[in-house]
């Protein structure tokens, strides 16, 4: 063995490996152990109180549910529905916050406010402000002689309501992220086109958004896990109602939880846990790739 | 997996992230005995509004009987959660050593048999009527003390709106729902029937409380839905399915139905604003504190079948005192002692009488019903003393399905029709029927 390659495994051995150990052990302790021990509850009919093994009857019974199929179509709407968004009003505020405005500082406070706060919160303020007779936003609408839906209660508007509040909540930090982004583009190449007598959509289109992927990279994986994941808002708003009409897997779940299902929902999280991971490997695989490309 | 059960036991761990904290909680609680050759037990009852105040009066009474043992009060939340909280609190071990929960289906999930203590040889069991030993009772043991008032599921009305229209108590479903259109038809600003389904649990009434005109029709019809073989999805049982749906499309309903909570809708009642609302009795506790003065405008008729030698009230029991195994040597003496003196002694009913306001008609033949008790609880008190009852479904099997609120809601709402919603309501009960173990699903 050379000097060089002793000296290299000195250096990687400075920190005794068991520095590691805390995190390991919490990490075993509350992550990878309940994960093992879910996915074989997830083949049992399980009571709390004891268990039996039923293999993938809980995933037959999971999929036949008259719940599931309307909650996983709302999952993927809601997901794609509030990335979409957080992207285009990321992008807009970003560039928005990152030029030469007034009160920048403050405005990007303003814009960032809604992340700090609980989603519970929001989400039961929400519920009051949108209440279909009683609500400020109807009060407002009625005020001015247009129509007064019923926001969180009509099923066919309930899920869009939600996912416009989780838009309101979530865009602070597709915004900081597109600012940092676009922040980090070297501003030699403005100079540049702006000697070559580009205009600003032009520097928008050909410099500003290929070279801030990473921040929509970013974005985009981010509001895509939370949306498919996504729960707190719309149990805090709808509770998945009027009857399932906003439902989405996370309830879904949720419900046969509170119901005593403890087996049939740990299978659900399994479920959700493949989508998630079918969902979004492939999207971050696609997105990496022309990131190298370029 | 005898190996993971135990850990799970020993300590409440990871039993699911939901819970954890609730398990690790009650892990670090100690649960020693009190100082001072003392015994000290814990008495956990569900924090609702009005149950606090009562629970810490039996308290002091009986810690003044008792010098020698101490009794602290605990609370879990209403509903799902608190369904959970119990089940977790019991597999592991760490129960309170006496607890306040249903009786009927939901005391059958807790697996009484393995989990709790018989009491089938306390003095103050031999006087219980059966209607009450049945819903706190397996094969293999009586396990419940009652706590409280049965009460009357139907339909809660306003008395001062039925004077002034001249309308009478309606005993078939065409009469209710033609006074319904009396009422629209001569006082447009009055909702003839309320609906709140802001809280989907409100939505479930005007299925379960047609219950007792089911088993009118069909005595053995709650024997034959747990074996599997009766359906909601066909007749009798079915009407009031459609019935909920006719009185969704009637326009007798409240705009805001959607929105509307139980709270409100009791307010709008006792206001005056709505004129019936289909609900237990077990709310009139929260007329009593939000609206005093109206609480003899207050009526209570059974939710009325099609043919009137059908309509029958449907009886809610009270929930019972029970004691986990885990309670053992001192604290389970205490328990007990506790449990005869707060369901049984003289001085218990006396202080439920004066902390709760009446709902129907006390269990323990020991408790008295004070004379001075509300007009809907002296409706309620006719139906029990004409024999015009039958108890609620979940009292006679223990397969209830977990959704049939949002069923309901649908139904209620027009987004799903009558037979639709039953037929929902079947295959959600077969999931409860199968997660119990039962033959015929």
């Amino acid at each position: 063995m050379s000097t060089q390659a002793r000296s290299r495994s000195l250096m990687r051995g400075f920190y005794p490996s068991w520095f590691l150990a805390p995190a390991v052990i919490l990490y075993v302790i509350f992550f990878a152990v309940p994960t093992l021990v879910s996915f074989y509850f997830s083949l049992t009919r399980w009571t709390l109180f004891d268990h039996e093994f039923i293999g993938l009857d809980n995933f037959v019974e999971f999929f036949q549910d008259p719940q599931l199929l309307k909650g996983f179509t709302n999952t993927v709407i809601y997901a794609f529905v509030t990335s979409a968004a957080k992207i285009v009003l990321g992008m807009s505020l970003g560039l928005l916050l990152t030029s030469s405005l007034i009160g920048r500082g403050y405005l990007r406070a303003v814009v960032f406010f809604p992340v700090l706060v609980s989603t519970i919160g929001i989400g039961l303020t929400f519920k009051s402000l949108l209440d279909p007779f009683h609500g400020i936003v109807n009060g407002a609408l009625g005020a001015v002689g247009l129509p007064q839906p019923g926001w969180l209660t009509d099923p066919n508007l309930a899920l869009l309501s939600v996912a416009a509040i989780d838009v309101w909540k979530g865009v602070g930090i597709a915004t900081l992220i597109y600012i940092a982004g676009i922040v980090a583009i070297p501003e030699e190449y403005f100079e540049a086109a702006r000697v070559d007598g580009a205009s600003a959509w032009r520097i928008f289109w050909s410099i500003t958004l290929p070279l801030s992927r990473p921040a929509t990279t970013t974005v985009v994986i981010l509001s895509l896990i939370g949306g498919l994941r996504s729960f707190d808002l719309i149990w805090a708003t709808t509770g998945g109602g009027p009857g399932y009409s906003s439902d989405v897997i996370g309830s879904v779940i949720y419900k046969q939880y509170q119901a005593g299902f403890y087996g049939l929902s740990t299978a659900g999280n399994v479920v959700l846990f493949l989508v998630v991971t079918a969902f979004v490997l492939p999207v971050f695989a696609v997105l990496n790739r022309k990131q190298v490309d370029l | 997996m005898r190996g993971v059960r135990s850990t799970l036991r020993a300590c409440g761990f990871g039993v699911t992230i939901a819970v954890a904290g609730a398990a690790l909680a009650a892990c670090g609680s100690s649960d020693d005995s009190g100082a001072g050759g003392k015994t000290e037990i814990s008495y956990l009852v569900v924090a609702r509004e009005g149950s606090k105040a009562g629970a810490q009066a039996e308290i002091d009474a009986f810690e003044k009987a008792n010098p020698d043992i101490i009794v602290k009060l605990d609370t879990f939340p209403e509903g799902a959660d608190g369904d959970n909280l119990v089940k977790t609190k019991l597999s592991t071990g760490e129960m309170d050593e006496v607890f306040n929960y249903n009786a009927g289906a939901l005391f059958r999930a807790l697996q009484p048999d393995n989990q709790l203590t018989d009491l089938s040889g306390e003095a103050w069991a031999a006087d219980l009527p059966d209607s009450y030993k049945k819903v706190v009772s397996t094969d293999k043991g009586m396990y419940g003390a009652p706590l409280g008032q049965s009460s009357g599921g139907g339909v809660l009305y306003n008395r001062k709106v039925y004077d002034q229209l001249k309308l009478s108590v309606p005993t078939t479903w065409s009469e209710f729902i033609a006074n319904g259109q009396k009422i629209k038809a001569a006082e447009p600003d009055i909702t003839p029937v309320l609906q709140a389904y802001g809280d989907a649990w409100t939505a479930q009434v005007p299925v379960l409380a047609d219950f007792a005109n089911v088993t009118k029709q069909d005595p053995a019809w709650a024997q034959g839905w747990t074996a599997g073989q009766k359906k909601f999805g066909q007749s009798p049982a079915l009407t009031a399915f459609t019935h909920l749906e006719q009185l969704g499309k009637s326009g007798l309903v409240n705009k805001d139905y959607a929105s509307m909570t139980n709270i409100q809708a009791l307010k709008a009642l006792a206001d005056g604003k709505g004129a019936q609302y289909p609900m237990i009795s077990d709310q009139l506790p929260t007329i009593a504190q939000d609206s005093p003065d109206a609480v003899d405008d207050i009526g209570f008729f059974a939710l009325p079948a099609d043919d009137a030698a059908n309509t029958t009230a449907t009886i809610w029991q009270p929930g019972g005192l029970y004691i986990p195994r885990s309670a053992e040597g001192d604290k389970l003496e205490a328990a007990k002692k506790f449990v005869a003196f707060v369901s049984s002694s003289e001085q218990g009913c006396q202080i439920q009488s004066d902390t709760g306001v009446a709902i129907g008609a006390f269990v323990s033949p020991v408790c008295k019903q004070p004379s001075d008790v509300s007009q809907a609880v002296k409706d309620v008190q006719k139906y029990l003393d004409d024999g015009q009852v039958a108890p609620a479904l979940e009292f006679l099997s223990e397969v209830k399905g977990p959704n049939l609120d949002k069923i309901t809601v649908q139904v209620g709402s027009g987004i799903t029709s009558g037979a639709q919603g039953a037929k929902q309501y079947d295959d959600d009960a077969r999931k409860q029927a199968q997660q119990l173990g039962l033959s015929g699903w």
